[in-house]
This record gives structure tokens, C-alpha cells and sequence, in this order.
């Protein structure tokens, strides 16, 4: 009776379970697999032209030092817009969680999940305009500050931090905001009872418990910004070749999705690494 | 270690006064129970003590020291949480330790003092385990001593043993009892259980809407209630209305019935475990004829509802006490003068508690 009972939530677990995974395993698997088969060959597989399995493009990775700088200036460029993301962000999911209340935190939420509503290509090259020489930012510093201000931030790696931390922040503030929002109120009277200030309170109470939040959402950003391709063309300009926007070029521009598949599993390779890597130490600080 | 005295206190939320010109003085070393329906403003009080409610109106003084604009971090006090908020991601040690290390306390001296609160509550070799691993009770004693390793003045409990279930919960009243009289600090917790709040208290207050309406060692409470909501709300007394005479009370049907001497007011209560039921009529004052209307089992006691002088009455006491007696049967009901008590009937207007 029980097993048949048992039997049967294991059956409707299974059904609820199947259509996210046949989804993923079509979406996600299947494409992912055919880039590694990809990866492998020597030219595309299409009429009238010759191929066999190889490792060159993967070789060819090693034997350009261009390839392995650029995928360096990427996972730096990652770092940073993860560490500025973090510090931008903690703060401001800090007020949202604890601070307002109602009706104003409801307005406050919306706005930040508001620019997922626009399409990503127009909100990043609404920076450009911005920040070009003599755009918005230069002429509205003009206005307030003595003399002609050219901040000369279009096209350098600077303006894509910018934009990127733009495109990812709210992730982080999302992902802090659920964890801090989940803190139980008496926990921060139990620390003021025991005679902690805001900063002991920030320090040992609500960036410990937070920590969960702020690890997903850290994530959420660096596996991302790590591949990024947009914002970096759009904004960086000459200075905007990343890792990212060569794999880019391989699919759309020269057309050799051999060494773009390569180049794809490498950065998946090396982004994975560091996540492994860090692991123990994200474990222990959660523990 | 400090009383604790509060003075014309006001709060109001919106429309609502949570305290409205509450005045109590809570003595040194004293274990102080305050009592009363939800709504009372007994929570709101005791936040009022610990700063994190500032009142509108009145003075809070702890130590004979007014702490009005002093915030709750520096007010001395150590405070247990309904849901005794333990920090899930410290030790039991590190929950202890937390507080002297706001206070700078050397580590040789913080061990010492987190090893000594940890055996006052019995919880020695606990140190090391998280939140998580204990037990209700456990957690409940981590919470105390985390509320005491930091001596402070004044020991305030929100509903301290609410979440425990009933046989956990008497063992950590005397627990409870023990502890602050082997500190020897003034402790005031917050109870909408009558029972704890006899069992704990050297004096009780009652609260009803923001005000306080009786005080005092809790046998004197319950003896003499002094008005017709505190005689219902601790202990639910029988109430009998009618007009006072020098002899006692003389009841609509005719009837009279003598009160303790002294005071004449309105209402006269008497205890439902003071009263007595004979199928016949007893040779005694203060007997009323009745009928049984019903008898409800609760193991060790038995109550009867009885229909008499026109209102429902409940009488309870030992199963022996009821044998032979069968719903429906027509008795008398009687009790010692001195067991009822002159209390003042209820303010025109006002709802009734409980």
C-alpha cells in the first residue's frame, strides 16, 4: 500500500521533472554536443568539402600567445565587473531588504528588474551615447565643472566595465536582496541586545548569513561576463577584442566554427576550473 | 543588577494605544511576570524596556537611570527571543562569545565566562555544536546564557517558553526559576499563559489595553483579583452580580451571599475550585440551588457547569468530588465566604478579555 503510495509520487515527481529536462537536454545537451563534435574537425562538415578529425584547433590556442593573453584580459575583465557588481550591489539590496518597507520597496524591486524588460543591444549602445567624446557624460560635466571635460572613457576597457557592470548588477542585487530578506529581524534585536552596532551587525550577522546569496550571485555574473562579446564590441571599440568577441568572430565573421567550438570549451574548461577550484574555499565560508 | 521602573508610558500604533499611560515599577531581583490578553501591550512593554519600541510618552528608568534616548545596544540588558534567535552560523560558543566580544573582554577571561554561563544552565561540553544540532530545550538554555554571560542589568523574556511543548516546557519554568535566582537579576518576561506566570513570578501585572490593571505577588492576585476582568482572565472565576449589603451580596433571585468582610463592590468572585456541589441542601452560608448542566472529564480534575441564580457556574475539583453526581440532577452549590472575593465590576462599554 505504501509502496504503491511511494511509487506514485515518484511518478508524478518524474512527470513535473520532464519537460524542464527534455527541454535541457535538447537545448543545452544536444547543441553542446555537436560543438564538441565540431571542435574536432578540421573544416565543416557541409557538400564538397573535405574533413577529419583533428586536435589543431584546440592546439591552435596553445600556439598563438594572442589567444591565452585574451582569454587572460577576459577572466580579468570578469573579476572586476564580479567585484564591482558585488560592491554596488550588496548595498543596495541592503536597503531593499531592511531598510524600506511596502509599497516603495515594491517600486524600488520593479526598477531594478525593469531593464530586463528592454532588449539588451539598445540599453548597452545607449552607452556609447553616453560616453562618447562630447556625449551626455562629457557635457553634463561641462555644465558643472570649470572648463571643457573630456573623460575620454568611449572605447576603452573601462567604458566595457561599465557596461557590463550595468548589464549584470541587478542579478547580484537580486540574489542578495532574497538572502538578506530571509534574515530573521531577531536575530539583528538579539545582536542590539547584546550591545552590536550597525557595522559588528553588518560585519558578523548579515554579510555571514547573506554569503549564500552573494556567491550565486557572483556566479551568476563571472560565468557570463567571462564570454561576453556584446558589450565589449559595442563599447570597447579597438580595445574591445575579448576572448569572447574572437569566438564570436568565429561563427559569424570567418566562419570557422571548428576553432570557435574549440575556443568555447576551453573558456568553459578554464571558467569551471576556477569555480572547482574555489569551491572548498566557498564551502568552508558557507559551512 | 538594577530594578526597573517605567512612567506614563504611551504608544500608540495608528489609532491604537498599545500603552496608554502605563506606569509600574518592576523591584530589584525581582522575577516579574507580565500578563494579559493578546493586544494588552504586554510585548509592546517590554520592547519599550529594551529601546527597541520608543514610546510617545513616559520615562523608562533601569537602575533608577532614565534610558529614554539610550539605544538598545547600550542599554545593559540581556533579552530572550520567542524564538530564542540564535546565530545559526556561530557555535554555541560563538553565540556566547558575541556579546563580550562587543565589550572587548580578553579571550582567556570570554572563555572562562562562556565555559561558567554554559554550566549555569547545564549545557557544559555544548560549545562546539551549531544551533541546528540541539534540541527545543537545548536552544532554549543556549538563549538564557547568552542572555546572562554578559551581566546584564536587567533580563527581559519575550514569551520564553512558548515554542516548547508541554512537558519540556514545565522543566524549563523551574529551569527558568533556578537560573535567575542563582544570578539574582531582575528578569520581566512577557506570558499569555497564566500558569507560567504563576509558577515563575514573584509578582505578576496584569494588562489590559495598554494599562496596567492589577499587580502584585501572584497568591495575593489570584486571591484578590480586584476587578471583574483580572478574577476572568486569571483563573476564570464565577462572577455574581447584585446589589452589595453590609451582609453581602444580595442577588437578583433574592438570594444573599456573604462575601470576606471589608470592601463591599459590585461583583463577587469566586473560585470554580472553591466551590462544592451536595445533592442536598448543606447546613451552610452561600448555597445556591441548581441543576447540573454538564461534567467534563479532564483526568486529573473534573469540572461541572451548573445552572444557578440564573447564569452558568463552574466548579472544579477531584473526580471523587463528583461521584454519584449525573448530568441534569438538580444540587446545591456552596463555598466558605472567605474563599469568594469583592471585586470591581467590569467598565460600562468595555469589551470584556479573554
Amino acid at each position: 500500500m505504501a509502496d504503491r503510495g511511494e511509487r506514485a509520487a515518484t511518478g508524478r515527481a518524474l512527470a513535473m521533472l520532464a519537460p524542464a529536462y527534455l527541454w535541457l537536454l535538447f537545448a543545452v545537451f544536444l547543441p553542446l554536443a555537436a560543438m564538441a563534435w565540431f571542435s574536432l574537425l578540421s573544416d565543416l562538415p557541409l557538400r564538397g568539402r573535405e574533413w577529419h578529425l583533428t586536435l589543431a584547433n584546440y592546439r591552435a590556442f596553445l600556439d598563438s600567445p594572442a589567444y591565452p593573453a585574451l582569454l587572460w584580459k577576459s577572466l580579468r575583465i570578469a573579476a572586476v565587473v564580479t567585484l564591482l557588481c558585488l560592491v554596488a550591489g550588496f548595498p543596495c539590496a541592503l536597503v531593499l531588504a531592511r531598510v524600506i518597507r511596502g509599497r516603495s520597496r515594491e517600486a524600488l524591486l520593479l526598477l531594478v528588474i525593469l531593464p530586463f524588460w528592454s532588449n539588451a543591444l539598445v540599453r548597452v549602445f545607449s552607452w556609447t551615447i553616453l560616453l562618447r567624446p562630447g556625449g551626455v557624460l562629457d557635457a553634463a560635466l561641462s555644465a558643472v565643472l570649470p572648463g571643457e571635460v573630456r573623460l575620454g572613457l568611449a572605447f576603452t576597457e573601462t567604458a566595457v566595465v561599465i557596461g557590463l557592470v550595468h548589464s549584470y548588477v541587478p542579478y547580484v542585487i537580486l540574489t542578495a536582496y532574497l538572502a538578506l530578506q530571509a534574515i530573521d529581524q531577531s536575530l539583528i534585536e538579539a545582536a542590539r541586545a547584546l550591545g552590536a552596532g550597525r557595522l559588528r551587525i553588518l560585519r558578523r550577522i548579515l554579510l555571514p548569513l547573506a554569503l549564500p546569496g552573494l556567491i550565486a550571485g557572483a556566479v551568476l555574473v563571472f560565468v557570463p561576463v567571462a564570454g561576453s562579446f556584446m558589450e565589449p564590441r559595442l563599447l570597447g571599440g579597438r580595445m574591445g577584442t575579448t576572448f569572447g568577441t574572437v569566438i564570436e568572430d568565429q561563427f559569424v565573421a570567418v566562419f570557422n566554427w571548428p576553432l570557435g567550438a574549440a575556443l568555447s570549451f576551453i573558456l568553459l574548461a578554464v571558467v569551471l576550473g576556477i569555480l572547482a577550484a574555489a569551491s572548498p574555499a566557498l564551502r568552508r565560508s558557507l559551512g | 543588577m538594577s530594578g526597573v521602573s517605567v512612567s506614563g508610558l504611551v504608544k500608540a500604533w495608528g489609532p491604537v494605544r498599545a500603552l496608554d499611560g502605563l506606569t509600574l515599577d518592576f523591584p530589584e531581583g525581582s522575577f516579574f511576570g507580565l500578563l494579559g490578553p493578546s493586544g494588552s501591550g504586554k510585548t509592546t512593554l517590554l520592547r519599550a524596556i529594551a529601546g527597541f519600541v520608543t514610546p510617545d510618552a513616559g520615562t523608562v528608568r533601569i537602575g533608577g537611570q532614565s534610558v529614554d534616548g539610550v539605544p538598545v545596544e547600550r542599554r545593559e540588558i540581556g533579552m530572550v527571543f520567542q524564538s530564542y534567535a540564535l546565530f545559526p552560523h556561530m557555535t554555541v560558543a560563538g553565540n556566547l562569545s558575541f556579546g563580550l566580544e562587543v565589550r572587548r573582554v580578553p579571550a582567556r577571561e570570554r572563555a572562562r565566562r562562556i565555559d561558567e554561563a554554559l554550566a549555569l544552565v547545564r549545557l557544559e561540553g555544548f560549545g562546539g555544536r551549531r544551533p541546528a544540532e540541539l534540541s527545543g530545550g537545548q536552544r532554549q538554555r543556549v538563549a538564557m546564557a547568552r542572555a546572562i554571560v554578559t551581566r546584564p542589568r536587567v533580563l527581559l523574556l519575550d514569551e520564553p517558553l512558548s515554542a516548547l511543548d508541554r512537558g519540556l516546557r514545565t522543566e524549563m519554568q523551574i529551569e527558568l526559576r533556578r537560573i535567575q535566582r542563582e544570578v539574582g537579576i531582575t528578569a520581566i518576561f512577557v506570558t499569555h499563559d497564566q500558569e507560567e506566570a504563576l509558577t515563575l513570578s514573584d509578582r505578576i501585572g496584569i494588562l489590559r489595553e495598554g494599562r496596567l490593571v492589577r499587580e502584585g505577588p501572584p497568591r495575593a492576585v489570584w486571591d484578590d483579583p480586584g476587578d471583574a476582568f483580572t478574577a476572568r482572565f486569571l483563573g476564570a472565576a464565577n462572577l455574581f452580580t447584585g446589589t452589595p449589603e453590609p451582609g453581602g451580596l444580595r442577588l437578583a433571585s433574592g438570594a444573599l451571599l456573604a462575601g470576606p468582610p471589608g470592601r463591599t463592590t459590585g461583583c463577587l468572585a469566586v473560585r470554580p475550585e472553591a466551590m462544592a456541589l451536595s445533592p442536598v441542601e448543606p447546613g451552610a452560608p452561600n448555597a445556591l440551588p441548581g441543576r447540573i448542566a454538564a461534567l467534563v472529564f479532564a483526568g486529573a480534575t473534573v469540572t461541572a457547569l451548573v445552572e444557578a441564580a440564573g447564569q452558568q457556574a463552574r466548579v472544579t475539583g477531584a473526580p471523587s468530588a463528583f461521584e454519584g453526581l449525573a448530568e441534569g440532577q438538580p444540587v446545591w452549590l456552596a463555598w466558605p465566604p472567605g474563599r469568594a472575593a469583592w471585586v470591581a465590576p467590569d467598565r460600562p462599554g468595555v469589551a470584556t478579555g479573554k
